[in-house]
């Protein structure tokens, strides 16, 4: 099991308030992902679940029970650090062992369970190997197999893979999800990566300064975010924001249209601009368009076969069912 | 990266470094030599180099005249008690300062390092009057106390380096773990950290058991050590240069022992931090 609910959560450091009151749940089994930019309280908002920071007022509870007051090791979580934090004085198999010795398991429970965790992060061939012995990723392992042997209540990871290379990561954001597949346990996983949060989670959870912004899954905070915020945060490349007069003959402050919601017309359209640059990924081709009348240049999804140079004029007509548009508090209209 | 070193340049290099050691040893070779020399030999003009006739006569005499193994057990005492009770003080003070800093660490840790500044001898006269009130004069205990303070700035300064170094994510990841405070000293701190405390202690042994100026001045007989024992040679009938240099070697002869076989250890420590 492993239920975490945050209760009116209140985090401050001297007289900045971090973390204004905040309301979560966090429900068993689900994979959920803080996201945001960096100093928005993300990694604070997991040392609070973890027990590493005090909390400042209100109350965490851990399958119903209170935990706001228990020391880290009472609260039967496991987390992964982004520097891994590995003994390096221990071997990977000590490294391993490590929780299960502090739980006072026995010598032929901790065997089988570092063989178990062993065999699932190809670590077999390194148990007698210290930490400095291995690779980026192979660390991470390690880390991942010391929580796991301890058959936590939930999983904390803290950007865990932004110490790794771009190839490893994407190999080992499947691994973590394959993890999560598997075990079925509670996963809090704070990335300022919005693709890794797109990719993984069964639930987002946006923060900005502290503020949870909005929770939903990948997908609905892709169609329906909630304010300009989320719209501007969530999608790679980012949707294109416009406001003015543009904005007005939709009745909103702001229109949100992501690039792949532009269609390319032969003539005419509401947008017309000239190529900036084009980036082609084979599958697609995103042309970056310098449209009349706007500061920021809009970005359209197009095919891998279309083919526009710099300087060429392009018209642009947005599908109007996916047009987003937000009031004049950053809200967005129904 | 590795530069391209010429031999030339590199052979030019080795040779100065073999010259500037053998300059920086040659006094000590030279206090060896002459302990095994007769007094008439040892002040011949010009100095015979080492082509002598060698005798252990110096040794004999210096045995007999003074009893070495007391100012050995002295200086073992007060140099391993001073470093003992400087770790064992300076060990929490240097945990503090590292995994809980607060706005004046920094200035405490400048204000601790520039009391070494300080000469010595400005503090001679209270700290003798000091000793006289506490009867602490010519005492082990005494000089062990006043050793430990002499090196405390320095033994907190490396220990806090060493402690620096541990990151505090590994302390927050054996929290998680399930360690208890106990436990996290146990398992994660102590052994991380033993490499620096080892060094910290070697230099502490070293330095105690060379420091002249407070073991001469607040001793006399019972409390006197290997310093003490050298000092005595140069007497006040005259100099007698064979047995003051056997006394010598016999005095420096266990530091230095100890020295080289944990030369290693001194250099990283000394170093730690430097590179990384």
């Amino acid at each position: 099991m492993g239920r975490i609910t945050l209760d009116k959560v209140v985090k401050r450091f001297g007289d900045v308030e971090v973390i204004p009151p905040l309301d979560l749940t966090i429900e068993d089994g689900e994979f959920t992902v803080f996201v945001g930019p960096s100093g928005c309280g993300k990694s604070t908002l997991l040392r609070l679940i973890a027990g590493l920071e005090d909390v400042s007022a209100g109350e965490i509870r851990i399958d119903g029970k209170p935990a706001t007051d228990l020391p880290p090791a009472k609260r039967g979580l496991a987390m992964v650090f982004q520097s891994y934090a590995l003994y390096p004085h221990m071997t990977v198999r000590k490294n391993i062992a490590f929780p299960m010795k502090m739980a006072g398991l026995s010598q032929e429970e901790q065997d089988a369970r570092i063989k178990k965790a062993a065999d699932a992060l190809n670590l077999t061939d390194y148990l007698d190997r210290r930490p400095g012995q291995l690779s980026g990723g192979q660390r991470q392992r390690v880390a991942i197999g010391r929580a796991i042997v301890r058959e936590p209540a939930a999983f904390l990871f803290d950007e865990p893979l932004s110490n790794l290379d771009a190839a490893l990561r994407v190999g080992m954001r499947l691994e973590i999800s394959e993890l999560h597949e598997r075990l079925k346990t509670t996963m809090i996983y704070v990335t300022h990566d919005q693709v890794e949060a797109m990719t993984m989670a069964d639930k987002i959870v946006v923060l900005r300064a502290g503020i949870v912004e909005q929770v939903g899954s990948p997908l609905e905070l892709y169609k329906n975010p909630r304010n300009l915020f989320v719209a501007g945060f969530i999608g790679s490349p980012k949707m294109n924001l416009i406001d003015g007069e543009r904005a007005k003959a939709h009745d909103a402050t702001h229109i949100g249209i992501r690039p792949e919601h532009l269609k390319i017309v032969e003539s005419g359209g509401t947008f017309t601009g000239k190529v900036l640059v084009s980036e082609h990924l084979g599958s697609d081709t995103f042309f970056h368009v310098k449209v009349d009348g706007l500061d920021e240049p809009m970005t359209v999804r197009a095919g891998g076969e279309v083919n526009m140079r710099h300087g060429d004029t392009i018209h642009l007509e947005p599908v109007s069912e996916h047009l987003h548009r937000f009031g004049p508090d950053g809200l967005r209209i129904a | 990266m590795a530069r391209a070193v010429s031999t030339r340049r590199k052979t030019l290099t080795t040779v100065a470094a073999w010259a500037v050691g053998l300059l920086i040893f040659f006094p000590i070779l030279w206090t060896f030599l002459t302990s095994f020399k007769t007094e008439a030999t040892a002040i011949a003009d010009p100095p015979v180099f080492l082509f002598f006739d060698w005798t252990t006569e110096n040794y004999s005499v210096v045995q007999e005249r003074s009893d070495y193994m007391r100012f050995l057990w002295n200086s073992v005492i007060i140099a391993g008690g001073s470093t003992l009770l400087g770790i064992i003080i300076a060990v929490p003070a240097a945990w503090a300062m590292a995994f809980v800093p607060s706005r004046w660490t920094k200035d405490i840790l400048l204000w601790m390092l520039s009391t070494k500044m300080l000469p010595a001898v400005g503090v001679l006269y209270p700290m003798y009057l000091i000793f006289i009130q506490l009867g602490l004069l010519d005492t082990r205990i005494g000089l062990t106390i006043v050793l430990m303070l002499v090196n405390l700035p320095i033994i907190v300064w490396m220990l806090y380096t060493y402690f620096k170094e541990i990151p505090g994510e590994i302390l927050e990841a054996a929290r998680m773990d399930g360690a208890g405070l106990k436990e996290e000293l146990l398992y994660v701190l102590t052994p991380m950290a033993i490499p620096g405390i080892a060094s910290t202690v070697l230099l502490n042994v070293i330095l105690a058991w060379n420091e002249a100026f407070w073991t001469l001045n607040l001793t006399a007989a019972s409390a006197a050590p290997l310093t003490a024992f050298i000092a005595s040679y140069s007497s006040p009938e005259g100099l007698f240069y064979a047995k003051l240099s056997a006394a010598s070697t016999m005095a420096i002869a266990p530091i230095l022992i100890l020295g080289w076989f944990s030369q290693k250890q001194l250099v990283r420590g000394l170093t730690f931090g430097a590179v990384k």
